[in-house]
Order: C-alpha cells, then sequence, then structure tokens
C-alpha cells in the first residue's frame, strides 16, 4: 500500500480500528480512538460507509447521496482518489458482470434499486457495457416486488431473475452441498457482485453475503438444518462461485436486528449505511457485530443466547475453507 | 420403459432403463416427462413444445390450480406456521417455504403447491417399485410430483425430488383424471413413487380416494419419515405400502439421508398395527450401510417389531448424484445381508436390482417349493392359490397375491 495515499486522505479515513473496536463501541461513537490507525491491505479491509442525510424527504433513499456514499465507500476500499480508479480496479471492459441482489424481503427490505442503479452507473463508466451488466435474483417477480424494472435483451442493463433462463442441469458439488447453479451465474457472470442486505435470520442467526449465495442455486430449502452450517460455507466453496465472487456492497440503508428473513418494519431500522468488502467472511462478521449491537440497544439477548449465532461464519473462515478472516484482530474495519 | 417415446412404444413391458425408484438421469426424466405428457394422454396436459422457460412460465400463470391449503400443520403468531407433517416439524415463516420446496406459508396459510401437479407418470409392472407380495405381474399407474423431505446422497431421481415444483415440467392430473387413466391403461394400482410422496399427501389422499371409487387401489414407495396423524390419515388409505429403510443406523441417517431413523420404525410398527401391509427395502451401498452387525440389528429388530413375515428387499446401489465415487454393491454383499436375515428368522429375504439372481423368487418357507419367479421385472410363474396358501404344503403365504 501506498502510505502517502494514507496520509492525503487522513481526514477522509475518519477512522480504521480493528475489528474487536468496533464490536465494543456505539454506531458512530469512536471508543478507541487512541488505537492506531493502520488500515491494513484492501482484502482485509472492510468499509462501513455511513450517511446520516442519505434520505430525503419520506423516508426514500436519495439517488445522489446513495451514489456520493458508494464512491466513498469504494475509494476508501481500494485506496484511490476517484471513484471510477476504485471501479477499474474491480472490473475490466469487455467482462459480463452479475451483481446477484437479495429481493426475498419485498418493498421492505431488498436491496436498494438506486444502490443498484449507482452500482450500475459507475459500472458503465467504468467501461462495462450496459448489456453485459446482468442484476438479478433468483425469480423475475420477486425483483419486480422489490422496486426493479424487468429488462431483458437490448443494449440496456438487464434485470431478471434464473426462473426465465433455469439452472444448469449438471450438478455441482462440495461437501455438503450438491446443487445445480443458475444459469445467470455460470453463462451471464464472468465477475459477480454481490449486494446482499443486512438482517436477522431466524435459523441462520443473520443473513449477509456468504448466505445470499442461497438465491444462485435451485435448492436452497435443503440447506436450512443446523443454522445453514456448514452448507454456506460449502456452497460458497463451489468453484463456479468463488472464482467470480469478487466484491460484496452490503446494503444495509435499512437492516432488520430480530425477526427476519421476512421484512418486520417493527424490527428494522434506518441503518443508512453500506458495508463493502473483497472479503465476504470479513463482511459477514462485521455486519453481524452491528446487528448484535442494535439488539443489545433493544434489550434483546445475543444471537448465541439464543442459539443461533451464525456459526457458518467461522466455518468458512475454517482451514477447509479459507473463504476469508473472521477473526476480529486480523479484520481491518474502516468507518467512514 | 412402458411410454418411453424415444423406443416408440405406447404402451408395453418395461425396458433395461427403467424409472421405478432406480435410475433415470435428467436427460431421461426429461423424455420421460414427455412421455408422461403422454401418459396423461390429454391435450391440457401436454408438454408445452417451446422448452423449459416456457413452460415455466405457463405454469406460473396456471399454479393456482394446483395449490391447495396443506393437511397438516398448526398456525403459530407472527403469520408463522408449524409443519406437522414430517419429524422436521419446519416452522416456517409468511412466504417461505418448507424443508420439501413444495409446501409454502402464504399469509400465515400453509399451502401444498403440488396438488395434481405430476412432473412423472409411467405405467410400471408392480415389481419395479418393489413390492413382491402384492398382485404379482400387475401394473402401476405410477406418478410423482416434485420435492422430497430428506435429501439421500444416494438419490437416483434427485432431478425431481430435489427440486422445486417450478423448477420442473408438469402436468395438470386431478385424482378423477390419473383414476381414469389407471382403468383406461389396464392398471389395477396406483402407485405414488419416484420422488417422496410424503410431501404430496393431499394429493395422494384424494387421488386414493378418487382411485377406489373407481375401484382401483393405490400403493406408495416412502421413506416413511412422517408423523403419526399424518401417517395414519394418509397410509391409511393405502392398500400396501413399500418402506425405504436407509439404514440401521441413526448416524447413517443424520449423515447420509439428512433425516432420523427413529421415526421410519415408528413408522414401521405404526404400519404394522394399522395391518398395512408392508415391504421394506434396505439400498446397500459399500462401506456405508453392510456391516454384518447392522444387518443383523436391522432383521432382529424387523423379527420382533413386525414378526418374520415382512418381506425385505437388499437392492444393490448403483452410484448416482452425490455418491458417485462408491462402487456398485457386489453382488457377495448382498448375498451376505440375505443370509444374515435368513439366519435370524425372517422367512422372505429378497436380492433387487440384480436380475436373475435366484433371490428374486419367493419361495415357501415351509416346503421350499419356488411359487413366485421373477425376471427382471415381470413376474412369470405365480403358483400361489386363490386363498393364498402355498399349493404343494398349504402354508400360508403372506400378502396380496389376487385381484
Ligand atoms: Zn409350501
Amino acid at each position: 500500500m501506498n502510505t502517502s495515499h494514507i496520509a492525503s486522505r487522513r481526514n477522509f479515513l475518519k477512522q480504521a480500528l480493528s475489528g474487536a473496536a468496533v464490536l465494543s463501541t456505539g454506531s458512530g461513537t469512536k471508543l478507541l480512538a487512541d488505537v492506531e490507525q493502520r488500515p491494513a491491505q484492501a482484502k482485509l479491509r472492510v468499509v462501513v460507509a455511513h450517511d446520516a442525510l442519505l434520505r430525503s424527504a419520506g423516508s426514500t433513499v436519495d439517488s445522489q447521496r446513495i451514489l456520493a456514499l458508494l464512491d466513498r465507500a469504494m475509494q476508501s476500499l481500494y485506496d484511490r482518489d476517484r471513484p471510477l480508479e476504485a471501479w477499474r480496479k474491480l472490473v475490466r471492459p469487455g467482462e459480463l458482470v452479475g451483481v446477484k441482489v437479495n429481493t426475498l424481503g419485498g418493498r421492505g427490505i431488498s436491496s436498494n434499486p438506486q444502490l443498484v442503479a449507482a452500482i450500475c452507473e459507475r459500472l458503465q463508466q467504468a467501461g462495462i457495457k450496459a448489456g453485459d451488466i446482468v442484476v438479478w435474483d433468483r425469480d423475475t417477480d420477486e425483483l419486480e416486488r422489490a422496486g426493479f424494472h424487468v429488462a431483458e435483451g437490448g443494449n440496456r442493463v438487464q434485470c431478471y431473475g434464473t426462473d426465465r433462463v433455469d439452472y444448469e442441469q449438471d450438478l455441482v458439488a462440495y461437501g455438503s452441498v450438491g446443487s445445480r447453479l443458475s444459469k445467470i451465474l455460470t453463462q451471464r457472470s464472468d465477475v459477480l457482485i454481490n449486494v446482499p442486505v443486512l438482517k436477522d435470520h431466524d435459523g441462520a442467526g443473520v443473513t449477509i453475503a456468504l448466505k445470499n449465495m442461497y438465491g444462485v442455486i435451485h435448492n436452497p430449502n435443503k440447506y436450512h438444518p443446523n443454522g445453514c452450517n456448514p452448507y454456506v460455507a460449502d456452497l460458497n466453496m463451489l468453484p463456479e462461485i468463488r472464482t467470480r465472487m469478487r466484491l460484496t456492497i452490503c446494503d444495509a440503508t435499512t437492516a432488520m436486528y430480530e425477526g427476519g428473513p421476512a421484512f418486520k418494519p417493527e424490527h428494522s431500522w434506518e441503518c443508512n449505511s453500506l458495508l463493502v468488502s473483497q472479503d465476504p467472511v470479513a463482511l459477514d462478521y462485521t455486519g453481524w457485530q452491528i446487528i448484535e449491537r442494535k439488539r443489545a440497544e433493544h434489550g434483546l439477548k445475543t444471537l448465541e443466547t439464543e442459539q443461533r449465532a451464525p456459526s457458518y461464519i467461522a466455518t468458512a473462515a475454517d482451514a477447509q475453507h479459507r473463504l476469508g478472516i473472521n477473526d476480529p484482530r486480523k479484520i481491518s474495519t474502516v468507518e467512514i | 420403459m412402458v411410454l418411453d417415446v424415444e423406443e416408440g412404444t405406447s404402451l408395453g413391458m418395461s425396458s433395461e432403463r427403467s424409472l421405478s425408484g432406480c435410475g433415470f438421469n435428467r436427460r431421461s426424466f426429461l423424455k420421460c416427462a414427455l412421455a408422461s405428457g403422454a401418459a396423461l394422454g390429454v391435450s391440457e396436459m401436454a408438454h408445452p413444445a417451446a422448452g423449459m422457460s416456457a413452460a415455466t412460465e405457463q405454469q406460473k400463470q396456471d399454479d393456482s390450480r394446483f395449490i391447495v391449503e396443506a393437511k397438516f400443520y398448526q398456525k403459530l403468531p407472527n403469520r408463522k406456521i408449524k409443519c406437522k407433517l414430517c419429524p422436521r416439524e419446519c416452522t416456517v415463516g409468511d412466504r417461505e417455504r418448507g424443508y420439501c420446496g413444495v409446501r409454502e406459508n402464504r399469509g400465515g396459510t400453509y399451502y401444498t403447491l403440488v396438488h395434481s401437479r405430476v412432473c412423472a407418470a409411467h405405467v410400471d409392472p408392480v415389481e419395479k417399485k418393489p413390492l413382491f407380495h402384492y398382485l404379482p405381474g400387475s401394473l402401476a399407474f405410477s406418478l410423482a410430483t416434485a420435492g422430497c423431505n430428506v435429501n439421500c446422497k444416494f438419490c437416483q431421481n434427485w432431478d425431481i425430488s430435489q427440486s422445486r415444483p417450478e423448477q420442473l415440467p408438469a402436468h395438470y392430473a386431478p385424482p378423477q383424471r390419473v383414476a381414469q387413466l389407471a382403468k383406461q391403461y389396464a392398471c389395477p394400482t396406483i402407485a405414488y413413487t419416484y420422488s417422496e410422496p410424503v410431501v404430496f399427501s393431499e394429493y395422494l389422499m384424494d387421488t386414493a380416494d378418487a382411485g377406489h371409487q373407481a375401484g382401483i387401489r393405490s400403493i406408495v414407495v416412502s421413506n416413511g419419515y412422517m408423523q403419526e396423524e399424518a401417517l395414519k390419515a394418509a397410509y391409511g388409505k393405502m392398500d400396501a405400502v413399500k418402506i425405504d429403510l436407509k439404514a440401521f443406523s441413526e448416524k447413517y441417517y443424520r449423515d447420509v439421508v439428512t433425516g432420523q431413523l427413529k421415526p421410519v420404525l415408528d413408522t414401521l410398527v405404526t404400519l404394522r398395527k394399522m395391518g398395512k401391509w408392508t415391504e421394506i427395502v434396505y439400498l446397500v451401498l459399500p462401506g456405508m450401510n453392510d456391516g454384518d452387525a447392522e444387518f443383523r440389528g436391522l432383521a432382529q429388530w424387523i423379527k420382533s417389531n413386525l414378526g418374520p413375515d415382512v418381506p425385505l428387499h437388499f437392492t444393490q446401489f448403483h452410484p448416482e448424484y452425490l455418491l458417485k465415487n462408491l462402487p456398485i454393491t457386489p453382488v457377495p454383499t448382498l448375498e451376505r445381508a440375505k443370509a444374515i436375515a435368513d439366519a435370524e428368522g425372517l422367512h422372505y429375504v429378497y436380492i433387487g436390482n440384480v436380475p436373475g439372481h435366484p433371490a428374486q423368487n419367493t419361495y415357501c418357507p415351509k416346503c421350499r417349493h419356488m411359487l413366485v419367479e421373477r425376471a427382471g421385472f415381470t413376474a412369470n410363474q405365480m403358483l400361489i392359490r386363490k386363498d393364498g396358501c402355498c399349493p404343494f404344503c398349504r402354508h400360508p403365504i403372506p400378502g396380496i397375491w389376487h385381484v
């Protein structure tokens, strides 16, 4: 890493803390400001970007502000002064880019269409053709219900569900998982950008980046026993997923700390944040701690106490999987 | 295969590449699905020619006719439900599905999505199920919907059992239509099979009723992983039951089946108490469930809990799905299993999936005469008397032998 970059953006990177520090602090507080500010390599970094003024009148996310928030997050993650420099680190012209959203929660808690529009705008400015971008999830109707405009064909950003193209006929397997993969993943995505949401899950504990991959296979219902462990980790090991996965941009504009995965307005909050990382395990760990903090604020028991801590995160980091880092001492969480 | 369009036959006896509990890959399945359109034999069920995605679109528009409120569940607060169909007891939130993938909570009411939604239908010899003590040589109009409540790593039919209904081409086949078709194809029996009938219990119950009204019997091929109340209500309507007892160890059920052994044993005992004709199939996987102690424990449990007259079929495994690395079960392993079960005093122990093996035949346990001779999936000779007795020594041979 170029240290002059760090120095030049000292004001930009308001804080670089260890993961453990973030875990013990309230949102926006800086209890460990005296900890050495030492941004790690991009790969070990989780950027938590926040904008208290993200929403315009009502509670609608402002499209300009979400673009600006995304830019700040990407610049921070890639140590770049301009957003397009960051995006050009991520994708190359000619690549097919799949943007895997999560639309199971309807309008209440799905990947935000304005955020996804911002991602697609920057991808195009970074040299990706509109028609080479596909915003997708399992089901086209669910995409529409979540506020996405379905588009198939033509030179525009594509948006549809696997139901339109089916799953591959051949089975792929790793460990406990044997599944058929969406053809959107295998045939339409050289690169995968994972855009999950941040929410509680009654079985798995939390559902963030790793578990969002349940939406790329034909049989996700088979992998919910035992808190989805080791299924989530095994699934993310499939080479077709692992080799494509480049970045997670977790939409935490609205998040949910209890009652998931279905949308429960009474248990959701306007978190007005994005979590961005190349390491889905570190991102999941960080997101889990954000949810735990919110649960504590509301006087709820920890997920551990409720016997539904997301144990799959540790499995994803273990020696058999090595999908990322779950050790808070090694995760560099950057709050901006 | 009876309705194999590739062979150009419309109705005949089985070919090598059979369907029942046996293997068919996805390619052959799709062919079968097409053939099932022929089996169902009416234009509104014909498989759309436009390919799978078109079929999916079409299904979406017609989804409502497949959706019926589920029978076995309990409503919980916050629009959740608890499924009482199988021992998993899935707690399912609004707009979610259970483990089986074919039941969905919609606003706090639980629905089956597969009533009359047939993804495979064939006319099979009953020996293919296999049921050996049930109308030998007769045909069964056999059907399945998508879905299963376990996930066996050796599943031969994972294409349909591990899929959601909307992922498969399907045909609308309401119960009366099935009964009518069974009659049309000279099948005295409707068989619920291929995937896992537990998950389409409502359809099975309605179809059994329609069949009985038309003088057609019903049999089910099942894993028996079911709660007692549902079992009594659904399989109470069956004329015979075949249970796949996949191993005699909880560990195997947990690791290979993703289920539990105990509820399946409970099911067998309940079926016995109900007086339901039941046969047991045990698929032998090399190195996985083929120990002497396991075979002996199984045979002893059957003898003391169900009696010595329950037919037990040790069948040969062929590598499929997630266990393609295992070899085919050696015939001597199957013979060892049979020898152990015979020695424990079971009267009807068969070896299955091994064409031409003498242990496919039925012998009188008293005088040792051969009473039913089988070749492949056909019964060549059937000597058991109308009164169900051995013609040589008059020993009663348990089963349902004559229409
Ligand atoms: Zn005799």
